[in-house]
């Protein structure tokens, strides 16, 4: 059933763009890039459980790096491999202190991390060009095949997004992925069987750091204009209410929250104003009842009325 | 100089005492304590605008309507729904009511600041070849008058005492006969006052605003964690430290990264003294 | 077949629709840091729109405007600019934040799509783009004016500068910087600050420590107004000299007393000694309630630019209007809605009369009325 479900959201958003004009696919593209970095911010709030308030300044970091190296001619294979590793390594020096002391204090340094980098962005000018931003990013060629043009861009963001998952996928899979896992069920137990919690959140914080720095390098060609105010803390809360919303720790929650977070505005359109209103309200009262999100409401519908869906099945 | 930091330092005190005690008491880390201040002031403006009311009457409508809103209907409607699933599903919501209570008052009022009235005069003060604002010295000295009654409660009377019972343990404190909940409740009315006060106190200067809470909340954080977020102490201590810093650093080192101090103190005290200036050692709970 | 003819039905009657009106989707801050300036500019644009309507449109074609936010935020903006351009427009009228103008003016110039802008950064029409235009100074025109009133009127040999942190003040404080060292007066202090600042009290000390002959305040409104009660606070005596925003109405209302004394260069204001001004400042506000700033007058003039260059060249030709626009100047005895005469350069920019003023008792006064750049 599962299977089915997940070729069926495939075949959408493969076929989603054609009856799209340029505004509808860049749309698609922007959910596409969100939801990188949402399943990065998934694997270290939802699987390791930790606040992460840092995730757009990783974004940031890695769309700088594009827009910096793909300006002076380097090509964006380049930019992917630099940026993840950077955003890797800073991922990991910033966490290790802030382990070291307790649960919430990764919280407040990702914090105080986030405003930092937008300082550097907007005040270093010397590199990043500070306020004036860098304009004229250009988009990548792969093997001949431009991606200029909004439909052909979308589908190399589908195909880094197929790419990430299943990079995702492996990694929760695989003895890693299954002590992310202890963790968060029962952090107490995990370290009596001998898993250094410390090492394993330390990961999953940086691995998801770095997802998030791949989408910043799609990012960047994407809006092919980027300047530091992207990058501020009102992105990462929006990441973060992506991961709840959709459901924290399932694997699927991120492709939900993110398609929630960039399409709501245009659902909503007729409140104007309000959007972020009901937005939020509804985000209160879906942690009131339900803290897994809505694949946790889905999922609860499903368990207690199985007669609906033992039928499907 | 000083005495403009310690004016500063003196409204992130008030904000972060009230954090501080959400945090101790009930485990709430209320991610919209700057939205918090900069609530009140808007109360108060609604009742002058739409009530017709005095300056005075306004301010007591707005105490009381904070005290409702932002204390027990907060407690209420948000904390005690949520809180049963964990901190971090509290988190979330206070950053969501942050958002709601932002877009609340920028759609419901104004986008653009407005101008909030001054209990006080706004003139200055020649002393000793210094020029001193009085509403510096109002500030500093309504924020200590407000920190020492404070103290006084929490440590003098019966009620106060409770509740620093509960905060320390909630278990022992229900073995003993006190009303465990009522006590919280307490600390969010404590803290609604508290924030409406320096919201009072801020709005003149800083004219009301619904972004205003965003550097504040931040800066509270901050504070509270400086100076040791397990003391109310501390939360005083790393208020002042910051508004005192940020002034100086601001005027005589780099104003582009001014933002830049109340997180580097941060980091620095994460990494050096993790309990804060002023706090006790923690011992992590896994 | 039947899906064929409802095809060429709905094809028809689409195309019948477009034959109504004239599509000039509105772009605009509506929301965030940007929305005191974009909600004046959408206003005095609909209010254009509205006029103009009522006298049977353009060219017989009545102007539909849809409105979108841009929330102050050159992403969505950007967003916003493409939905935009999906709908075959006319012509594009905003943003009016430079740091948005810069991103989408892209998406325009690749579609073909003029766009009317209010934003005043110097480098948007620097860029090359034949379909910006601006209906107010682009800071490499005010800052100039600004430069010769210090030196001439002041006689200032020193001066300080304060700007807010972002692609309009650094602009702005970048082009200033160099129009003083052009006329050797010596900056002898340079604060930034930010855009939503709340506490000047350390730049004020900055200020008053650097003891210039004159400061310039380039932030915007609200922050001036923070800035101008700090100052009044701390007693700074030395002439604090603006361009528009610090001596614009809202600025006024925040600061109170702080505001008087305060002098500057106003490319844009609604109490311009100009009767058509006047008239359309009474008009804006019997319509919308509230007094309008220099950007109701963005707006405003921005709409009867396009229809006057429209009804000149006799069709709807954007590529054409573009062309027509460079080098047009409009006389107010030809089109009153210009309000005053404007003529527009190769780059897009606008060059028109403007003024010295000062605050007098909460009020703006007019001291004197400088005229155009070029003839």
């Amino acid at each position: 059933m599962k299977k089915a479900l997940a070729l069926a959201v495939l075949a959408l958003v493969v076929a989603a763009p054609f009856g799209l004009k340029p505004y509808g696919i860049y749309l698609l593209s922007l959910w596409a890039v969100m939801t990188i970095a949402a399943i990065g911010l998934n694997l270290t709030l939802g699987y390791a459980g930790q606040i992460s308030l840092a995730q757009a300044s990783f974004v940031g970091i890695g769309a700088y790096t594009a827009a910096l190296l793909t300006t002076q001619g380097w090509p964006l294979g380049a930019a992917f491999a630099l940026a993840a590793l950077l955003c890797f390594v800073i991922g990991w020096l910033l966490g290790y202190p802030a382990l070291r002391v307790a649960h919430h204090y990764l919280a407040f340094v990702t914090l105080a991390f986030a405003t930092l980098v937008y300082l550097i962005l907007r005040n270093e000018e010397w590199l990043t060009r500070g306020v004036y931003g860098i304009s004229g990013i250009p988009r990548p060629t792969l093997l001949g095949w431009s991606t200029k043009a909004p439909l052909d861009f979308y589908f190399f963001c589908l195909g880094v997004l197929v790419l990430a998952s299943a990079a995702a996928w492996w990694l929760l899979r695989s003895p890693w992925g299954r002590a992310f896992t202890a963790l968060r069920e029962n952090p107490i137990r995990a370290s009596s069987l001998g898993i250094d919690t410390r090492r394993y959140t330390l990961m999953a914080f940086a691995i998801g750091s770095a997802l998030g720095g791949i989408a910043g390098v799609l990012y960047a060609p994407l809006v092919q204009f980027i300047e530091p105010t992207a990058f501020t803390l009102g992105l990462s809360f929006n990441l973060l209410l992506m991961v709840i919303v959709g459901g924290a720790g399932r694997f699927a929650g991120p492709f939900l929250g993110a398609a929630v977070s960039v399409l709501l505005p245009e659902w909503l359109r007729f409140s104007e104003g309000l959007y972020l209103m009901i937005y939020a309200v509804f985000v209160i009262v879906l942690l009131a009842f339900c803290p897994s999100g809505l694949l946790g409401l889905a999922e609860r519908l499903r368990d207690s009325w199985p007669r609906f869906f033992k039928s499907a099945t | 100089m000083l005495l403009a930091g310690l004016a500063t330092g003196g409204i992130y005190s008030l904000v972060a005492i009230g954090f501080v005690l959400l945090w101790q008491t009930s485990q709430t880390i209320n991610f919209a304590q700057g939205e918090f201040v900069m609530l009140p002031a808007f109360f108060v403006l609604a009742a002058m605008k739409f009530g017709g009311l005095s300056f005075a009457a306004a301010m007591g409508v707005g105490l009381a309507v904070s005290l409702l809103v932002l204390g027990l209907l907060f407690k209420r409607l948000v904390v005690d729904p949520v809180i049963r699933h964990g901190v971090l599903p509290l988190v979330i919501s206070t950053i969501a009511l942050a958002i709601l209570m932002k877009e609340g008052v920028k759609e419901f009022y104004a986008a653009d600041a407005q101008p909030f009235p001054a209990a006080w005069a706004t003139t200055n003060l020649q002393v000793g070849g210094a020029v001193v604002s009085v509403q510096n010295l109002v500030i500093i000295a309504v924020a200590v008058l407000a920190v020492v009654a404070l103290q006084y409660f929490l440590g003098a009377t019966r009620t106060g005492r409770r509740m620093q019972a509960t905060a320390q343990n909630p278990l022992l404190a229900r073995v003993l006969g006190i009303p465990v909940g009522r006590m919280v409740l307490y600390t969010f009315l404590i803290n609604a006052g508290l924030v409406a006060l320096a919201s009072f106190l801020v709005s003149p200067i800083y004219l009301a605003k619904f972004t205003n809470g965003e550097t504040l909340g931040l800066v509270a954080f901050v504070a509270a964690i400086v100076g040791g977020f397990n003391q109310v102490r501390g939360a005083i201590a790393g208020g002042l430290l910051l508004g005192v810093a940020d002034n100086f650093v601001a005027a005589y080192l780099s104003a582009q990264y001014r933002a830049a101090i109340p997180l580097l103190l941060l980091i620095a005290v994460i990494l050096w003294r993790p309990q804060g200036l002023l706090g006790r050692a923690e011992e992590r709970s896994v | 077949m039947k899906m064929f003819l409802t095809a060429v039905l709905a094809l028809a009657a689409s195309g019948a629709a477009a034959q109504q009106t004239v599509n000039m989707p509105i772009v605009i801050e509506l929301s965030g840091a940007g929305a005191v300036s974009g909600t004046n500019f959408r206003d005095g644009a609909v209010l254009a729109i509205e006029e103009i309507n009522a006298k049977g449109g353009i060219l017989k074609r009545k102007i539909s405007a849809p409105q979108s936010d841009t929330q102050s935020n050159p992403g969505v903006s950007r967003a916003q600019v493409q939905k935009a351009i999906d709908s075959d427009p006319y012509v594009i009228l905003g943003p009016v934040f430079s740091g948005s103008v810069k991103v989408n003016m892209i998406l325009c110039q690749q579609a073909e799509v003029p766009q009317i802008t209010g934003a005043e950064a110097a480098d948007i029409t620097q860029a090359g783009n034949p379909y910006i235009f601006r209906t107010s100074f682009g800071q490499q025109m005010s800052m100039p004016k600004i430069a010769n009133y210090i030196r001439d009127g002041l006689k200032a040999r020193t001066v300080s500068v304060l700007w807010v942190n972002n692609d309009f003040g650094k602009g702005g404080r970048d082009t200033f910087v160099k129009e003083m060292a052009a006329r050797n007066i010596k900056v002898v202090s340079d604060v930034s600050t930010e855009s939503g600042q709340v506490d000047f009290a350390a730049d004020v000390v900055r200020l008053k420590g650097a003891n210039a002959d004159a400061i310039f305040v380039y932030t915007n409104e609200e922050e001036s107004a923070r800035f101008l009660r700090e100052a009044r606070k701390q007693g700074i005596s030395k002439p604090l000299i603006g361009e528009t925003t610090l001596l614009g109405q809202k600025v006024i209302e925040l600061a109170g007393a702080a505001a008087n004394g305060v002098k500057g260069h106003v490319g844009l204001t609604v109490d311009a000694p100009v009767a058509a001004v006047q008239a359309f400042r009474a008009k804006f506000q019997k319509r919308f309630n509230y007094l309008p700033d220099h950007n109701g007058i963005k707006g405003y003039t921005g709409v009867y630019a396009v229809k006057h260059a429209t009804e000149k060249i006799g069709k709807f030709d954007r590529r054409l209007l573009a062309k027509t626009l460079h080098g047009l100047t409009i006389k107010p005895e030809q089109e009153p809605g210009i309000l005053m005469e404007a003529t527009w350069d190769a780059n897009g920019d606008i060059d028109r009369i403007s003024f010295l003023a000062e605050v007098v008792d909460g009020k703006q006064k007019i001291v004197q009325t400088l005229p155009k750049l070029g003839k």
